[in-house]
């Protein structure tokens, strides 16, 4: 036994946080998780994820099987590659969960958000607005004197972009839904 | 058949179909007309505890020591709450549970109406899955599910909450076979990472087998195919605080438990074995120690149920997804018909280095003097009491660890242990819950006097069903584990780790009516304990023992298994830097 040579009774440091580095490097991944409609299901899953204290980036959750009572929630995350196959794991494990379906890795898929933008200004600012949805094919769903409101679909990368450009034309709120997404192909 | 009933029948009605016999609970007025159902029939009996808490511990007793479901039955609001210990101890030792909880009518829920909590909203966390039952047609289905959740794939506890009107109002009982299920975990292995692991035990120089709690939840067949492997190949096995009892401790190959409070010779295995076979056990930081430290050299392999075990904490090299006694099944048969090779060489001379480690003697202690050592007081326990029937509760702390170094088991469901979560206060109730599945069985709750106050109130339940459960208190005056930090890490100040105002444990039996022994002389101890297992009813043994032991071999936080100390002398600055932070 070697005999360990430290100061008896040192006072206490923090650092509970032990972990192995697997892998360092934050990947964002997309996850489709198919959920039986039942109450509670949604805080099963959001309660997972600050229980065990992963990220989400985007959550988005509605029904899409009236009959078979099936919910799918889509929800971005990000985390070390070891983190991201803990998280489907749990979320596996979840008694309402049917399946879990990592779309980043499990071939192409196609994703896609709505968001609105109320922006109002006047003169040469509303101009220019009314140009750029155009050339983002962003509808315009509400418009007074002073102001619209558009409708714009795309990935999360496009939306932000319309963002940056609207932010000197009189930016007032923008709505996001948060990512849709489904794999590419018949199946 | 379709039967037309109340709900609180239903409730009684769905827990005869499923075969439960005993339920342990408390009243209140959200549970009423259960209550009443159950004071109508005889077919269930319900114990009476004296704190919702001891209900669930009760039942975790009953469901480790038979392998069954265990059932409690508590009321709304504190009667809930009361219940979360209890939950999460059996969601992190994965024991079967179903907990009834009463509900406020359902026109009530959300009025903050009196003795209402969000009882799902808050077990959600501590549970496996819980249900709200808003309708009495929904009712007897969503019991028989719970029976299915709770006890397939890795078991664990589930609550079922159900409001007043829903107990009152009448509807269709649902038979269990007519309830459909889409939740049924794989149990069978994949065969290929089967055929892996068979390959890499026969090359295999310096094999380990790492045993946990899954082995005992998986089954009796489960542990009888653990003893076939071991003895087919020869090697060594040793066991996480929950697994013991899967391998006798008597068997050849038996190494002891492993970590932080495990065996010399454990602990070097996994750190210098070459492949390390997890059967049913989850890499717990108790075990592991220092992440980058543990056991660097190996292969490793994990047999879990749950994918989530897998690659959580340690990263594995032959992951087998399944059920420990189909998967034992198949890799026995795998590595027979390969031809039951082993590294005939490797092993002989591994274990030559393992029977060295041994011979340190990591367990040896002195009982000189007057004193009562704690572990002579275990070892005197385990020789007087090995021939019976028996089963070990304990609660947490020094106590704990001794008894798992100190007693043998040789059975799996004979040891119950809150290892996860780490519950003072489980061992008593626990020990009631056993005794109720095992009447003629020989339990003992081995205990520390601090983790015994905490659930004291179950004396009453122990004497009102007769139940002669022997409270083994390992009586120091300190919470001994704490104190044992205290020392380690916080410059030998002993914040708040003296048990003052003890009460008398003989007088506090005797109000109860129950026996109190109390010892504290080294050669009156085989006498005293022999009349506590004697004597017919619950005894409180207030065992007096030395003060200031400590609890050896020590894995000190952030260390490695290699780097274990063994006795008061090597103690000097154990712990330091960033192990300081740890639990």
């Amino acid at each position: 036994m070697s005999a360990l040579k430290i100061k008896k009774g040192a006072t206490s440091h923090s650092a509970y946080n032990l972990r192995p580095n697997y892998s360092d490097t934050i990947e964002q991944h997309t996850l489709a998780v198919l959920v039986e409609n039942e109450p509670g299901v949604l805080a099963r899953v959001i309660g997972l994820f600050s229980g065990r204290g992963y990220n989400i980036d985007s959550l988005t959750v509605a029904e899409v099987d009236h009959l078979g009572h099936r919910s799918r929630i889509t929800i971005v995350t990000s985390g070390t590659p070891q983190i991201i196959e803990q998280i489907k794991a749990q979320l596996g494990r979840i008694v309402d969960v049917h399946k879990v379906n990592d779309l980043t890795v499990e071939g192409p898929s196609v994703e896609r958000e709505l968001a609105l933008f109320k922006v109002s200004g006047k003169g040469e600012n509303r101009i220019e607005a009314v140009r750029l949805a155009d050339i983002f094919r962003a509808n315009v769903v509400d418009s007074t004197l002073e102001s619209f409101i558009f409708e714009i679909t795309g990935t999360p990368e496009k939306i932000d972009a319309f963002a940056e450009l609207m932010q000197p034309l009189g930016l007032q709120e923008i709505a996001r839904t948060g990512v849709a997404a489904l794999s590419r192909g018949a199946v | 058949m379709t039967k037309a009933m109340t709900g609180a029948k239903m409730v009684v009605q769905a827990l005869i179909d499923q075969g439960v016999e005993v339920v342990f609970g408390y009243p209140g007025g959200a549970v009423l007309p259960i209550y009443d159902e159950i004071f109508q029939q005889n077919s269930i009996t319900h114990v009476l505890v004296r704190h919702e808490q001891g209900a669930v511990h009760a039942a975790e007793g009953y469901a480790r020591s038979t392998g069954k479901p265990g059932v409690a039955l508590v009321t709304s609001g504190p009667g809930a709450t009361n219940a979360v210990t209890g939950l999460t101890d059996a969601l992190l030792d994965s024991i079967p549970l179903i907990v009834l909880t009463g509900q406020v009518p359902t026109f009530m829920i959300g009025s903050d109406a009196f003795q209402e909590a969000d009882t799902v909203g808050i077990t959600r966390p501590c549970t496996k899955h819980n249900w709200l039952v808003k309708e009495t047609d929904k009712l007897a289905a969503t019991l028989h599910e719970a029976f299915h959740v709770a006890t397939s794939g890795r078991p664990g506890p589930v609550l079922i909450d159900i409001p007043k009107d829903v107990q009152f109002a009448t509807g269709t009982y649902t038979q269990a076979k007519q309830v459909e299920t889409h939740y049924n975990p794989q149990v069978k292995g994949d065969l290929d990472a089967i055929t892996e692991l068979a390959k890499a035990m026969e090359t295999a120089k310096r094999p380990v087998f790492y045993t946990g709690g899954g082995v005992i939840n998986s089954g009796p067949a489960a542990s009888q195919l653990l003893r076939e492997l071991v003895a087919a190949t020869g090697f060594p096995i040793t066991s996480t605080l929950m697994g013991l009892g899967a391998y006798p401790a008597s068997g050849d190959s038996w190494i002891g438990m492993l970590g932080m409070h495990g065996l010399y010779e454990a602990n070097m295995a996994m750190h210098d074995c070459d492949l390390m076979i997890n059967i049913g056990a989850r890499f717990d930081d108790r075990i592991t120690g220092r992440l980058d430290a543990f056991s660097p050299n190996s292969k490793k392999a994990h047999i879990d149920i749950d994918a989530s075990s897998i690659n959580k904490v340690i990263h594995v090299d032959i992951p087998i997804l399944g059920d420990v006694a189909h998967v034992l099944e198949d890799l026995l048969n795998v590595w027979k018909a390969r031809g039951r090779k082993t590294n005939k060489e490797g092993l002989s001379k591994w274990w030559n280095q393992i029977n060295e480690w041994r011979n340190v003697k990591c367990l040896d202690f002195k009982q000189d003097g007057k004193i009562i050592k704690p572990q002579y007081a275990l070892q005197r326990l385990e020789e007087l009491t090995k021939k019976h029937d028996r089963y070990i509760t304990t609660e947490v702390g020094q106590h704990q660890m001794w008894a798992a170094q100190y007693l043998r088991f040789e059975d799996p469901n004979r040891w119950m242990t809150s290892g996860g979560l780490g519950t003072m206060g489980y061992g008593f109730p626990a020990s009631i819950g056993v005794q109720m599945a095992h009447p003629d069985a020989l339990v003992i709750n081995v205990a520390g006097e601090a983790s015994w106050l905490m659930n004291m109130q179950e004396l009453g339940t122990a004497m009102q069903y007769k139940l002669p459960v022997k409270q083994f208190i390992l009586n120091n005056e300190r919470l001994g584990m704490v104190r044992q930090w205290q020392e380690l890490l916080h410059g030998e100040r002993y914040s708040s780790s003296w048990s003052e105002s003890l009460p008398d444990f003989v007088k506090l039996a005797e109000a109860f009516g129950a026996k109190g022994i109390q010892c504290h002389d080294p050669d009156a101890l085989d006498d005293a304990i022999m009349e506590m297992i004697t004597y017919d009813g619950p005894v409180l043994f207030d065992c007096l023992v030395e003060k200031h032991e400590n609890c050896f071999p020590m894995i000190p936080s952030g260390k490695a298994h290699n780097e274990m100390l063994l006795g008061d002398d090597s103690t000097e600055g154990a712990i330091q830097g960033a192990g300081e932070a740890l639990v």
